[in-house]
């Protein structure tokens, strides 16, 4: 009877956790839309006139920031397999490079803006489509801030030992939710380079 | 936005089982991770923010009805907006905006959505709670932070927000241009962020526990319509509201920081602005995108409460239960591709203009659908005039009239005509203030000894009832020729011009009925309040009704039902069911105890349970063949 009630009461939760995960997903949909909203905003306006449009080349920065977000994805998904195999080391270690990574990614968004403005394509500008580039990467730059607080809190949760259920599940989202960041990226600098 | 995946992950350790809850005052009454309480949440400050709106258009009103005679007692209470009496005009346009922006989203959108979602979606389909509680709690408060930064712009210097609730650039983007353009506006879009916050972070919450937290036997097709108008209007709202952030974005950028996403070419008192290049119209585009959306996220709830609530009192199963739900998904599926039709006078190429068009004038089916649908399950039903059923015909009654007219002003050149006049405030205040508040009004009655173990006055219920059907006929109707006769809205005192200065009695009429209207509303706060202590204790299923809610006991707790959750074997609507001694079977009842009343389509092919049922008719029944001999 009790282990019955026991097999209901972990059936409960596992549903839950699932419904938790598709959470998840429903949150990147709708951070997608906005990105969305953001790009057929650039299309529009791009459209309005011929003095519009990004008319610069984007710094190369760009390109090792793509570098570093994809090789961070790669690490964290080791973490995420190193903390399946309970392999807890080794998943901290690489969550410290993922988050390593993930800060360098940041630092490099923030050096081509320097680049962009010495060049004289600055935020405050008649030309608006120069300043959505920097709506689209201050944008996902605010998401990287929050990508990067849950990798800290599943570094948190393996320094604290919580369960191994917990681990696994705080890693799983962990995983998705910065691969989607990664994805995210690689979609709006592909937007902007084909609109350069 | 950024906060979900926190939040997701955050709660994970908090909640492992249920019951065995230690409760103080702070975790029951205000950080409650309860739906039920949150729900209770929703709505007392959903009603709270309702009366302030509401009494907000009463000073409009008041403003419109007699522009000459000063009112020394609104000097009184507003001080330098009501210098001599008068409505200041600019005080004027922070009212009907503010008014606006608290009825769509503050009562019509969070109020409704955030109650009845919260309290039925884990009710109806027999969860213990939300898929994450703790997300849900946040979105109340971010709802609450909300609420208090919008009233507080009534307390800067420079007054509320006043570019109307579509806060429109360049008047929103120019903090000189007006002076609700400046402290007001920025907490006007303070408030607004922390909203939308709230609402996808409810939203994500209400899909994913209609997708996963089922209980047995609960498949799509066994849900109640309630919750499949609160599923799709979550859906609606999650696609979006995003969209709503990344213009009130830019928007940010132009007010604050000068860029020229939306400004261009502009003199502001005397002065040439910097900006340049920027097209006002983008702001329209990405407004209406959530725009027009946010009018079905008004109302599809409405749709969904009273589809309950008229089957359950007409005692007949709803007409077209297929039906009804494709038409919801219908209007979820066109309200994303109609936004042009609020643009139709912004210079749009008129072929652009035909296509939004005859997308607007097909939403006029799935509407068609719902309400006859809606009369065909009244036709010859055993109907009982309970408040809430009154209320759910009300809402049907202003669905029709106020849908009637958005065929006129969805057609792309009579709205040239009719763009900005009364006759789209008669629309829209009847087809969505109207027939939504009626759905929420009809919610509250009928969920009401669910929500507080004890159920309403119904004298006062009916008072309440019809003080607020004929006041609200009364006030908008007129409306209607208003603006046939070109009177455009939001103007401070248009009965100054001589030729609609006729309206001025019309207007009058108009200031009465809305004054007695509210003070119809004072039936239902005292009802409400009052019955919330002292009401008539509620027996455990009030109105006799089928769904899942009704077989929780009456009094609360953590994770709703005391032991297993209920299996589900039916649908929601089996009332009066032939052969069946009551004249209702709930869901969790199965069809082996209701062997007089199955039909064979109940067993949906199931060969074997048909052949038991043929048995076992067989066995019991009197064969028709040997009654005729």
């Amino acid at each position: 009877m009790i282990a019955m009630a026991r097999y209901t009461q972990d059936k409960e939760e596992l549903t839950q956790q699932k419904a938790k995960k598709f959470n998840l997903w429903l949150g990147m949909i709708g951070m997608f839309m906005m990105f969305a909203a953001l790009s057929s905003g650039f299309i529009v306006y791009t459209a309005g006139g011929a003095d519009r449009g990004i008319k610069t080349l984007l710094p190369d920065a760009f390109i090792y920031s793509t570098v570093l977000i994809v090789v961070s994805s790669v690490t964290m998904q080791m973490a995420y397999a190193a903390a399946k195999r309970t392999a807890f080391g080794r998943q901290k270690l690489l969550l410290l490079v993922t988050i390593a990574l993930g800060i360098g990614f940041f630092a490099m968004q923030v050096h081509a803006w320097g680049v962009l403005s010495d060049r004289g394509v600055v935020f405050v500008n008649s030309n608006a489509s120069q300043s959505f580039i920097y709506v689209f990467t201050g944008m996902h730059l605010a998401h990287i801030i929050a990508g990067l607080a849950v990798l800290a809190r599943a570094l948190v949760g393996r320094i604290r030992n919580i369960p191994q259920v917990n681990n696994v599940f705080r890693m799983d989202l962990a995983a998705l939710f910065w691969h989607f960041l990664g994805i995210l990226w690689i979609y709006i600098y592909v937007f902007l380079l084909l609109n350069q | 936005m950024s906060t979900i995946g926190n939040a997701s992950i955050h709660s994970v350790d908090h909640h492992g089982g249920h019951g065995h809850h230690h409760e103080s005052f702070w975790t029951k009454y205000v950080f409650s991770q309860d739906h039920k309480m949150i729900a209770k949440q929703f709505l007392v400050t959903g009603i709270v923010m309702a009366v302030i709106a509401m009494l907000l258009s009463i000073l409009f009103r008041i403003q419109l009805a007699w522009p000459d005679k000063e009112f020394p007692i609104l000097e009184l209470f507003l001080g330098k907006w009501a210098e001599g009496g008068r409505i200041h005009p600019e005080f004027f346009l922070a009212l009907v905006t503010i008014h606006g922006t608290i009825m769509v989203f503050f009562v019509l959108t969070a109020g409704l959505s955030g109650t009845f979602a919260n309290l039925l979606i884990p009710y109806q389909l027999g969860a213990r709670d939300m898929a994450s509680p703790f997300m849900n709690m946040l979105s109340y408060w971010f709802f609450f932070a909300a609420c208090v930064v919008m009233i507080a712009s009534f307390f800067v210097e420079s007054g509320p927000a006043s570019a109307g609730w579509t806060i429109y650039p360049p008047l929103s983007a120019v903090p000189k241009a007006i002076s609700g353009s400046a402290a007001g506006m920025t907490l006007w879009l303070i408030s607004m962020t922390l909203f939308i916050v709230s609402q996808v972070l409810g939203g994500t919450n209400y899909i994913s526990t209609v997708l996963n937290m089922r209980t047995k036997g609960m498949d799509l097709w066994k849900m109640p319509l309630t919750i499949w108008a609160l599923f799709l209007t979550a859906i609606v709202g999650l696609l979006s509201f995003p969209v709503l952030v990344s213009a009130v974005v830019l928007l940010v950028f132009d007010r604050s920081f000068g860029t020229s996403f939306y400004l261009s070419d502009l003199v502001v008192q005397g002065q040439i602005l910097p900006n340049e290049g920027g097209s006002p119209i983008l702001f329209q585009h990405l407004f209406w995108f959530l725009g027009h959306p946010e009018v079905y996220i008004v109302l599809m709830p409405a749709l969904g409460l009273t589809s309950e609530v008229i089957s359950t009192n007409s005692r007949k199963p709803i007409f077209g239960y297929h039906a009804m739900v494709y038409s919801l998904i219908g209007i979820t599926v066109l309200s994303f591709i109609v936004w042009g039709h609020h643009m139709f006078v912004t210079g749009m190429n008129p072929f652009l203009g035909g296509v939004f068009m005859i997308t607007t004038l097909i939403i006029a089916v799935p509407s068609a659908v719902k309400v006859f649908n809606y009369l065909a399950t009244l036709w010859r039903g055993n109907i009982r005039f309970t408040p809430a059923m009154l209320f759910a015909i009300g809402m049907v009654s202003f669905f029709i009239s106020g849908g009637l007219t958005g065929i006129f002003l969805g057609n792309s050149a009579l709205d040239i005509n009719l763009h900005d006049t009364y006759f789209v405030v008669a629309h829209f205040h009847l087809v969505m203030g109207s027939a939504s508040i009626f759905g929420m009004l009809c919610g509250v009655y009928h969920w009401f000894p669910k929500m507080f173990g004890r159920m309403m006055n119904e004298k006062l219920g009916y008072l309440h009832f019809w003080v607020t059907f004929i006041g609200a006929y009364l006030v908008f109707f007129p409306m209607h020729f208003m603006g046939i006769d070109g009177v455009p809205r939001r103007y401070y005192s248009f009965t100054e011009f001589p030729f609609m200065d006729k309206w001025i009695s019309v207007n009058e009429f108009v200031t009465w009925a809305a004054i007695i209207a509210a003070l119809g509303q004072l039936a239902f706060i005292w009802n409400f309040f009052s019955s919330i202590w002292f009401g008539k204790r509620a027996t455990q299923n009030p109105w006799s009704s089928n769904t899942l809610e009704w077989t929780t006991p009456v009094e609360h707790f953590h994770g709703n039902w005391p032991g297993e959750i209920p299996t589900v074997y039916r649908w929601p609507y089996d009332y009066s069911k032939p052969g069946h001694h009551e004249d209702f079977i709930p869901q969790t009842v199965p069809f082996s105890e209701t062997m007089s009343s199955n039909l064979p389509h109940d067993f949906e092919g199931n060969q074997e349970a048909e052949r038991i049922q043929r048995e076992w008719e067989l066995a019991n029944k009197p064969q028709p063949e040997k009654e005729a001999e």
